[in-house]
């Protein structure tokens, strides 16, 4: 803190005014013509030059991102190192901040999973679900979703974790200079996102889960393809084993570093693998279950190491644990409606593709236009206004690959949200980064941040 | 709740009647166990957006309040009632008045919301944390709201706690004036909502008294305003087709 | 540049222009600018299924002084826009830009206070790749299509001409807001 005669130094003409009324010393008044002036000086400036040109030469403020190749995304570090050793870490987040939340008050509820799919880029179908569980909750039809709709919202969902978690491995084994990772996991990915193509007619950001069900039913050929993708990921998958788990060059970079432990996680609110790393068995799919998850039979896998190498493990076996969920998706698919029977919600048609590839089937349209005038002007109001929700507020969870995704939805009764906040389980987690790098070595940050998975569309939203 | 039930109170009713038509009780729109109507957070006139008399539909007349769910009374149901029990016991042990920190209790759609007094929100949840019949050790972090028509309590902040070792998740809300948008900070109690602070502080304006650094997160530094209140315009630009404009999303003509 | 812009109009010109076209087009180096969901299908081209190496691009340098494009690829947020064009001002020279998806292109369906607007209100721009996010497919064909644009890139009095010429027809070209669409 500088004292109050360092104020009158660089002013000193206002002194005598001030000593009547020694109001603030950081603040001196000076009565002019326009009205009181004040000259704002001190703060503890000097005391920060003064430290900063005592302290070490060794000590350097390293400024790692947002653009930079192994930061995940356009995620700024901001690293005080000594040496090799990291003292501080502070993250420098918002380069991707979208607006999302905003942009969703000024859309229909139905138009929303079209913006939360585009949150966390890598996770569309846990946004999507999570929003709709949300707006479902609203609307009191929670029990009304057909059990073919939630199947299938938990076959998507478990083949999008298998696609996040091998991103997770694959960019995580790219920052680390692993490269034959990165094209292993890519690979896999691949045969993921085929499927997603063939269901969704999109390779990201589907919105194909809707409030009430799903867009459309599943195209034919679908459990072939699903049964023959998961022939080749048990084929696939043990080559993760067997390039990385043994491998000690791995092992080395991975063991005992991004060390947090359980009361680390409970305080700054870490979930998914960085939970489970630490030996409790958290998982909102056992613990809160959702869309019927409570009838399929899968395990929890952990680990007690608390390290990037535990986390490395859980995700592999959750890949695993995903496989065996989607086989019991397959078997469980009965024939049947994907959509609320409500017409108040659902839309009239079941948005089969047209001849050019979007919209609504026109052979439908046809019908309506030609046989209905209230059918025409119910499809119209559906679908440019869009229906009513009840005031109120929800919060539905679910378990995404990173952890906790929270969706806060607000109604005040319009077409429209009020409020729609994500609580979105990168943001959180990334908090912890500080808490996992500070003391460890500069390399190690890489690792640690790699071992967080942090999205940074669901970090920002 | 079905859609066709919830129509009842769309009804167009004249806008002196409006004014006080907390006494209205739509029949069957409400469940019976609540208490009271719930409380008016804002008034929807017209249909199509227009407010200076150019709407020609003949729906400009109408008028509709928003209510939100109203507090309940006991008994709450499931696990609700437990929790009410010991907050309010263990708040007593402490000397504080559960009357004066918990104002309301809101069951609805099977969630447990307390609405606390917002002086005594760090307590409430140091106690919500430690005291081993409630245990919630585990915050999802905040969420604001704004409601501009709603005087006096524009500004809320809602925290969703969590109980890994009960299982169970309740909802704090709090709410601020706009004119004086202050909430302690509870990072004391749960670090995790250090960066989530500073959002809510970044997007509303809310002040959390006591945050360890309480600056911006997610806009640059220098950014003017609290994009997501209402009263901010949402900013987009009018996209430029062939031949045509059309409109930012918030300038366009809207269903209220 | 170097000698090559300084050279004089002609035979001597145009040989060096076709030349050094080949040779440009032939080694770009992308800069790695992956922002949102279309930086994973950007890393998605660069793996084994699409296969960027059959162009001679698989290398994505980290530091932009070693790169001569840029593939924006994703949302431009306002905070990013300064580091956006940071990067780009230490790209050396000849230097291009792909806008990669709508976001980067026009904003896109994020038409708010936080997204730039197009990302050619920061940067030139070369190609402009709709999508959302693009297939690895037409990322692909926007890298050819670039590859045709640079090899018939023009030098020194020859480039200012062209860019003369781009200017006045652009000039003269009606606008958007007058031209007959779908929609009048």
């Amino acid at each position: 803190m500088s004292t109050p005669q360092d104020t009158t130094q660089d002013s000193p003409q206002d002194a005598p005014q001030n000593t009547a009324a020694p109001a603030d010393e950081f603040a001196t008044g000076r009565e002019t013509t326009e009205g009181t002036v004040y000259t704002v000086s001190g703060g503890d400036w000097g005391e920060v030059a003064e430290a900063a040109a005592k302290s070490d030469d060794e000590k350097i403020i390293v400024n790692m991102g947002p653009q930079h190749p192994s930061t995940h995304g356009v995620l700024r570090l901001i690293l005080e190192i000594d040496g090799e050793t990291v003292t501080e870490a502070r993250c420098g987040i918002g380069y991707l901040h979208t607006g999302i939340e905003k942009n969703l008050e000024y859309r229909t509820w139905t138009q929303g999973t079209t913006f939360v799919t585009r949150m966390d880029y890598l996770t569309p179908f846990f946004n999507e679900t999570a929003y709709c569980l949300a707006v479902e909750k609203l609307l009191g039809i929670t029990d009304d979703v057909p059990d073919r709709a939630s199947v299938i919202r938990v076959l998507l969902m478990e083949l999008n974790r298998i696609s996040s978690h091998l991103v997770a491995i694959a960019t995580g084994g790219m920052e680390l200079g692993a490269t034959t990772v990165m094209i292993y996991g890519f690979r896999d990915r691949e045969h993921v996102l085929d499927l997603f193509e063939l269901i969704t007619g999109l390779r990201m950001n589907h919105a194909f889960v809707r409030p009430g069900g799903l867009a459309q039913d599943l195209p034919p050929g679908t459990v072939d393809a699903l049964r023959e993708f998961i022939r080749k990921m048990n084929r696939n998958l043990p080559e993760y084993d067997k390039l990385c788990t043994g491998n000690p060059v791995f092992k080395a970079r991975l063991e005992d570093i991004g060390y947090l432990d359980l009361a680390g996680c409970m305080a700054l609110g870490a979930t998914g693998p960085i939970l489970r790393s630490t030996g409790l068995p958290h998982d909102l799919r056992k613990a809160q279950p959702y869309c019927g998850y409570e009838d399929y039979e899968f395990d929890v896998p952990t680990t007690d190491t608390c390290d990037s190498f535990g986390r490395f493990l859980i995700r592999v076996e959750e890949m695993r644990q995903s496989l065996r969920i989607i086989e019991q998706c397959v078997d469980r698919l009965e024939p049947g409606p994907v959509m609320v029977a409500d017409k108040k919600i659902a839309w009239p048609a079941q948005l089969a593709l047209g001849p050019d590839g979007l919209g609504n089937s026109l052979d439908h349209i046809r019908n309506i236009m030609g046989t209905s005038m209230e059918a025409l002007i119910h499809h119209f109001k559906l679908v440019t206004e869009g229906f009513r929700v009840p005031p109120g507020q929800a919060y539905s969870a679910v378990e995404s690959p990173k952890g906790e995704l929270g969706v806060h939805v607000v109604s005040d009764g319009g077409t429209r949200p009020s409020r729609v906040h994500f609580r979105d389980p990168s943001f959180t987690n990334l908090q912890s980064m500080a808490a996992m790098c500070e003391g460890g070595m500069i390399a190690d940050v890489i690792v640690a941040v790699a071992s967080i998975d942090p999205v940074m569309g669901g970090v920002d939203r | 709740m079905s859609a066709d039930k919830r129509a009842g109170e769309d009804r167009p009713k004249s806008p002196d009647k409006a004014a006080d038509a907390p006494e209205e009780n739509p029949e069957g729109a409400l469940p019976a166990q609540r208490e009271d109507l719930g409380e008016v957070i804002a008034v929807r006139r017209g249909m199509f957006g227009p407010r200076d008399g150019g709407d020609t539909t003949g729906y400009g007349g109408l008028v509709r309040t928003v209510r939100l769910p109203g507090g309940s009374s006991r008994p709450y149901g499931s696990y609700f009632d437990e929790v009410a029990d010991e907050l309010e016991g263990a708040l007593e042990e402490q000397g504080l008045d559960p009357e004066a920190v918990i104002e309301k209790t809101v069951v609805d759609r099977d969630e447990l919301t307390f609405h606390i007094s917002r002086e005594h929100l760090p307590a409430v949840c140091r106690t919500l944390r430690d005291d081993p019949a409630l245990r919630f050790e585990y915050c999802t972090g905040v969420s604001g709201v704004h409601f501009p028509e709603d005087k006096g309590r524009e500004l809320r902040a809602v925290y969703h706690l969590r109980s890994l070792t009960h299982n169970r998740i309740i909802r704090l809300e709090v709410s601020a004036p706009d004119a004086d948008p202050h909430i302690p900070s509870v990072v004391e109690v749960y670090p995790t909502n250090d960066w989530h602070e500073r959002e809510t502080y970044d997007f509303f304006g809310i002040i959390f008294d006591g945050h360890p650094a309480l600056t911006r997160i997610m806009m640059p530094d220098d950014w003017q305003g609290f994009p997501q209140r209402k009263d901010y315009p949402l900013g987009g630009i009018p996209v430029e087709y062939k031949g045509a404009q059309i409109p930012a999303p918030d300038q366009r003509r809207s269903y209220s | 540049m170097g000698i090559e812009e300084k050279l004089p109009s002609g035979f001597l010109l145009t040989t060096v222009e076709q030349a050094a076209g080949w040779v440009r087009k032939s080694s770009l180096f992308p800069a790695t600018f992956g922002l949102a969901c279309c930086a994973i299908e950007m890393m998605t081209t660069g793996a084994g299924r699409y296969d960027l190496a059959r162009f001679g691009m698989e290398v994505f340098r980290g530091s932009p002084r070693q790169a001569d494009l840029m593939i924006v690829a994703g949302r431009v947020s306002q905070k990013m826009a300064p580091v956006l064009r940071q990067v780009y001002d230490q790209m050396p020279n000849p230097k291009w830009v792909i806008s990669m998806g709508v976001c980067a292109s026009s904003g896109g369906m994020f038409n708010n206070y936080a997204i730039v607007q197009g990302v050619d209100h920061v940067v030139p721009v070369d190609i402009y790749l709709p999508g959302c996010p693009p297939r690895p497919e037409m990322l692909l064909d926007a890298i050819l299509k670039l590859h045709q644009k640079i090899r018939e890139e023009k030098l020194g009095v020859n480039r200012e001409q062209a860019a003369r010429e781009a200017e006045e027809a652009a000039l003269k070209a009606r606008p958007t807001i007058e031209m007959k669409g779908l929609l009048r």
